[in-house]
């Protein structure tokens, strides 16, 4: 254990010497591997606050709900039974009842319906609910809406879904973006490893041939290569995280104008944490991959 | 401890650099190993640190069949033997001590463990003082005690030397000689494939001549 403790310590400094050996070289290549990763990132993070100033515009539409009303001869106590029954639902977020005087007060305000509204012999509106989903899919929303509908006293359900669907397919062309840069610039990261590693390599050819010569076993030899290139990947990682954190810092005053444009007070997030460390791991796992298919290329006998 | 049997190399197209060699070598003993050049020396030991495999018949090192070991096995017979190459083969990027320290780290020794035992190797062929040198600011003799050094660090039971004394002048040559009498003679096994046998002639218990490949009579 302690002899295999050593051995990887040994591989690890060693690959970090080498890093530090040729501080140029070593730039360029985390520079590259940077900029490559932070594309994805970026679009991962601008896809979250796409997703938040969608819901933050003001517009009662960019949050999907569903509106439910009831019929006209309803009383109190059926819509006190209605009202429990929407906040039992798993997927009701949040309940909000509008009682029908309340709808002909907000009515009577708005300009010029005033009158009409007086004309009437009696409240046309009836006792109406909107209820916030917790989960926003089109598929959940419209199963929560055929339920609600088949419920007694519930005259129409209405729900936005144009729009909920809308949204749904801005996202998955999002994420699917973000996919497949992520996939194309993961191969560029392998690619740029496959080359250095190569390079090490042949620099360290004299000291391979010894090695083996004295008794090293191919692990011996490939371990630091494998140290180097996820070392390598996994500080290009980082590179792309600082990219994308000054990104944030650039972008975040023009989004504010926007933002105050649109009445809201939307603030750019950056990279969730969450984002942030599936970026460094997806980052060395790549600089390994791209040192394992080079020693397999370089270092055959 | 060592033996060939029948053993041929063949290098294409046709050319035997061995052909037919059978001779053994018992352990405590130092052997030399002469003839002229491309005559096989370096072949025959390369064979036995499996750095090439025979065409034909068996090498055998205590009993185990080099020629036929499998790939992974390899590294563990390299620990087993110490090599001094031709060309000595030194890192010219780190010095004396990191040179010879590097068995060592290949096996996996503890690192305090391992800096005695590099000590005690260069002091035996009287570099201790030196060990900070990068072979390049060592002189010739010093280098091909260095190299005996690095074969010599893990205290093995069988040391092959090409031509250990090549190159050198001859009071240099006498001292590296005298480095391997030394561990003759407490109980080295020793192949050295030379063309001055007079400066282990003391020693030898054998000497096995080859000529284009082939075995000539060997004289005890």
């Amino acid at each position: 254990m302690n002899a295999w403790l050593t051995q990887h310590g040994k591989a690890l400094t060693w690959a970090l010497r080498r890093l530090t050996a040729a501080p140029v070289n070593t730039l360029l290549s985390l520079l590259a591997i940077g900029v490559a990763l932070a594309l994805p990132a970026g679009g991962q993070m601008l896809l979250g606050n796409a997703l938040q100033f969608a819901r933050s515009t003001g517009n009662d539409n960019a949050t999907p709900q569903i509106s439910l009303f009831l019929s006209l001869n309803a009383d109190r106590k059926a819509a006190d039974g209605i009202a429990a029954r929407l906040r039992n639902l798993a997927n009701a977020k949040d309940v909000r009842f509008v009682s029908r005087d309340d709808a002909l007060k907000r009515m009577q305000a708005g300009e010029g319906l005033a009158e009409v509204i007086a004309a009437l012999p009696k409240n046309p509106f009836p006792d109406a609910f909107v209820v916030k989903p917790r989960d926003e899919s089109p598929a959940a929303i419209e199963k929560m809406r055929d339920e609600i509908s088949r419920w007694a006293k519930v005259e129409h359900v209405q729900l936005d879904s144009t729009w909920v669907r809308r949204l749904d397919a801005m996202l998955r062309l999002g994420r699917t973006g973000v996919a497949l840069l992520t996939l194309l610039l993961g191969l560029g990261l392998v690619a740029i490893t496959f080359t250095t590693i190569r390079l090490q390599i042949l620099s360290q050819r004299a000291e391979i041939e010894v090695s083996r010569l004295l008794g090293a076993a191919e692990s011996f030899i490939r371990r630091p290569y494998y140290y180097f290139g996820a070392l390598q990947g996994l500080a290009g990682g980082a590179v792309a995280w600082l990219i994308v954190m000054g990104m944030t810092g650039v972008l975040s005053g023009p989004v504010a104008e926007v933002a105050l444009l649109y009445n809201t007070s939307v603030t750019l997030t950056p990279l969730a944490a969450l984002d942030a460390m599936l970026l460094l791991v997806l980052a060395g796992g790549l600089g390994w991959l791209g040192a394992a298919l080079s020693l397999g290329q370089h270092t055959q006998v | 401890m060592i033996r060939f049997e029948h053993v041929t190399r063949r290098y294409p197209p046709g050319i035997d650099a061995l052909a037919n060699v059978s001779f053994s070598i018992e352990s405590g003993e130092l052997v030399l190993l002469g003839g002229h050049s491309g005559a096989g020396k370096t072949t025959l030991l390369k064979l036995l640190a499996a750095i090439e495999r025979p065409s034909g018949g068996t090498v055998l090192i205590n009993g185990q069949n080099v020629g036929a070991m499998k790939r992974a096995g390899i590294p563990y017979l390299r620990r087993k033997l110490g090599l001094v190459f031709q060309d000595q083969k030194l890192l010219f990027d780190r010095n004396a001590f990191e040179n010879v320290m590097l068995p060592l780290a290949i096996a996996g020794f503890a690192p305090k463990d391992a800096a005695k035992r590099v000590r005690a190797a260069l002091d035996k062929v009287g570099l201790l003082a030196r060990e900070k040198a990068m072979p390049i600011a060592l002189s010739g003799g010093e280098q091909q005690r260095l190299a005996i050094a690095r074969a010599v660090v893990s205290r093995p039971a069988i040391l092959l030397a090409d031509e250990p004394t090549a190159h050198l002048d001859p009071e240099t040559a006498k001292d590296v000689a005298a480095i391997f009498h030394g561990f003759h003679q407490v109980g080295v096994t020793i192949l050295i494939a030379t063309y001055d046998d007079e400066l282990f002639a003391a020693s030898a218990s054998q000497r096995l001549i080859l000529n284009h490949g082939r075995m000539e009579s060997a004289p005890a």
